[in-house]
């Protein structure tokens, strides 16, 4: 579980005041994975350095499983901080040093015996499916290869939060999704806090349970995927599932509808009901269909002949619960 | 036939040249090893003091940067050599001979061979740094397990550039009472006009320094695993 309450970071450069973070509070109990999502510039990177206290925050907390993490003794910092596994974008991992000295590298790092090393190393690399790898270099090892040796040496040193900072935005679609599953599953194992810090909503959309929307310093949307989805008029649902911002110019005359529902609000097929229940003709216009969590999520945008009963189709797909959200009618 | 003939017979060649060698690699051996000894921890501080490096000290970085190894580096070698033979006397107890020089070569090579395992360092990714920050390094970890053993090729490669180096600055250290080949080229080479003295100590040094680049190059490649 990490709680981050009222985060500020100020940078003083030259003569201007930046302020980078704004207030950041978030809190993921244990066993979620929670994504930030930002575009570059919102303060993801100061989020990160400041979570991982590489910088101080100006002012607010983090605390790892309600122990303070972010106003501790220099001293006491280098422990605190292994309270948080950390997974690079580029890994990082060391090029000088073998798959398994990468892993074993935070257990040297506070004097762990060497037979206990090699075990604690060994079942990691498992965990990771890297065992052949094992005496490999980082150089002869593919993007999501190290990625994984990246992952298994966060967790080497038993960490109650995982924090990825950008984990797949190096990595091509394919290997995007074993290392996202590769999240999923150890998360599962060891019941991980997961932060993923992201530009790339599809990593959202298949890995996280939950999600903020980081924008200039200040989180400005958040929520459990679903809740998120769920509001048409909320930035992350029209990004989770987007619709085409024009309508078509030649498009003949009749009322467009935006609805969005889930697979488990809508009580029965929603097209065929309207068409059914008053007898119209339903164009459908654009649309996104997707899985997020544990359910599925329709965005459709539907055209219905001139002099329709708008009034009572939006009635009855209230009923349903379909969110309707009418469009100008060109 | 004379050219052969003379080579096995030229006294300067015969009986001067091994014990030549011998200085110089003595003196080469003896300054390589301190240069390496003073200039690598050098090398760390000049890039860890500065600014925005692990523990910047501006004021030491000032001196350590700006005085000594700038001013150093800024003095011509000879000049160098020849001030810094009373130091010798006083450190070794003997103003002349390869162990002589060897103090005044170690003193004149430190900041250049400093200022090239600085640059080594340099070119490691501050990503690997942060990373080993994070995962709870002190800045002696840091330093010792990440920014030597990543730089190291780039430091065995400094290393050999300053050997080649040092081969050369001997050869001048032997003018001025050294010792070695340089001083035999000198001797025998330009005030007997002995040519067949010159060319074989030319062909050593030739040598020597390939021997060196490419033992240099061998360990480099040994290492890099990048």
């Amino acid at each position: 579980m990490i709680t981050v309450t009222d985060l500020r970071k100020v940078y003083q450069q030259g003569d201007r005041t930046v302020v980078a973070l704004d207030g950041v509070s978030l809190h993921v109990d244990a066993g979620q994975i929670h994504g930030i999502i930002g575009h570059s510039g919102a303060g993801k990177s100061t989020l990160v350095r400041c979570l991982t206290l590489l910088d101080r925050p100006t002012s607010g907390s983090v605390a790892v499983n309600n122990q303070e993490l972010a106003n501790v003794s220099d001293s006491d910092l280098r422990t605190a901080r292994r309270r948080i596994g950390m997974v690079f974008q580029h890994a990082n991992l060391m090029d000088s040093r073998t798959t398994a000295q990468n892993v074993a590298f935070p257990l040297e790092l506070i004097g762990t015996p060497k037979a206990k090393i090699a075990e604690k190393v060994n079942a990691l690399l498992e965990l990771v499916g890297l065992t052949q790898f094992a005496d490999a270099y980082p150089a002869q090892l593919s993007g999501g290869q190290r990625q994984r040796v990246g992952i298994a040496r966060a967790l080497s040193s038993d960490p109650d939060v995982l924090l990825c900072d950008e984990p797949t935005s190096a990595l091509d679609p394919k290997t995007t999704d074993e290392i996202l599953e590769l999240i999923k599953s150890v998360r599962d194992r060891l019941n991980l806090t997961v932060l993923i810090i992201t530009h790339e909503m599809n990593v959202v959309k298949q890995a996280c349970d939950s999600v903020s929307l980081l924008e200039a310093g200040r989180i400005v949307e958040h929520g459990a995927i679903a809740t998120v989805v769920a509001d048409p008029a909320g930035r992350l649902s029209q990004a989770l599932l987007p619709m085409p911002g024009k309508l078509p110019v030649d498009l003949p005359a009749g009322v467009v509808l935006d609805l969005l529902y889930s697979g488990s609000q809508a009580t029965e097929p929603v097209i065929s009901s309207i068409a059914r229940t008053f007898d119209v003709d339903v164009n459908v216009l654009a649309g996104s269909v997707e899985n997020l969590g544990e359910h599925q999520f329709a965005h459709l945008r539907i055209q219905l002949p001139e002099g329709s009963d708008i009034t009572a189709i939006t009635n009855h797909l209230l009923a349903n619960g379909v969110a309707v959200t009418p469009k100008e009618a060109k | 036939m004379d050219f052969f003939n003379d080579l096995v017979t030229n006294p300067g060649i015969t009986r001067a040249m091994w014990p030549a060698f011998l200085e110089t690699l003595q003196m080469t051996g003896i300054s390589g090893f301190f240069t390496v000894l003073v200039g690598l921890p050098l090398g760390v501080l000049l890039l860890n003091t500065a600014k925005g490096g692990l523990t910047p000290i501006p004021w030491l970085n000032l001196v350590l940067s700006g005085v000594i190894t700038n001013i150093t580096r800024s003095i011509p070698f000879a000049i160098l050599m020849l001030s810094l033979i009373p130091f010798a006397t006083l450190l070794v107890g003997v103003s002349l001979g390869p162990v002589a020089a060897s103090v005044s070569l170690t003193i004149g090579t430190i900041p250049f061979f400093a200022r090239l395992v600085e640059s080594a360092l340099r070119d490691v990714s501050t990503g690997k740094i942060d990373a080993a920050l994070v995962m709870g390094s002190t800045k002696m970890q840091v330093t010792r397990k990440v920014l030597v053993p990543e730089a190291l090729p780039g430091i065995i490669a400094a290393t050999t550039t300053t050997v080649v180096t040092l081969i050369g600055y001997s050869a001048m250290a032997g003018l001025v009472g050294g010792g070695g080949l340089g001083r035999l080229a000198y001797n025998y080479g330009f005030q007997r006009y002995d040519g067949t003295v010159m060319i074989v100590t030319i062909v050593i040094m030739v040598l020597l320094v390939q021997l060196v680049q490419l033992l240099g190059d061998w360990l480099a490649r040994l290492v890099d695993h990048r």
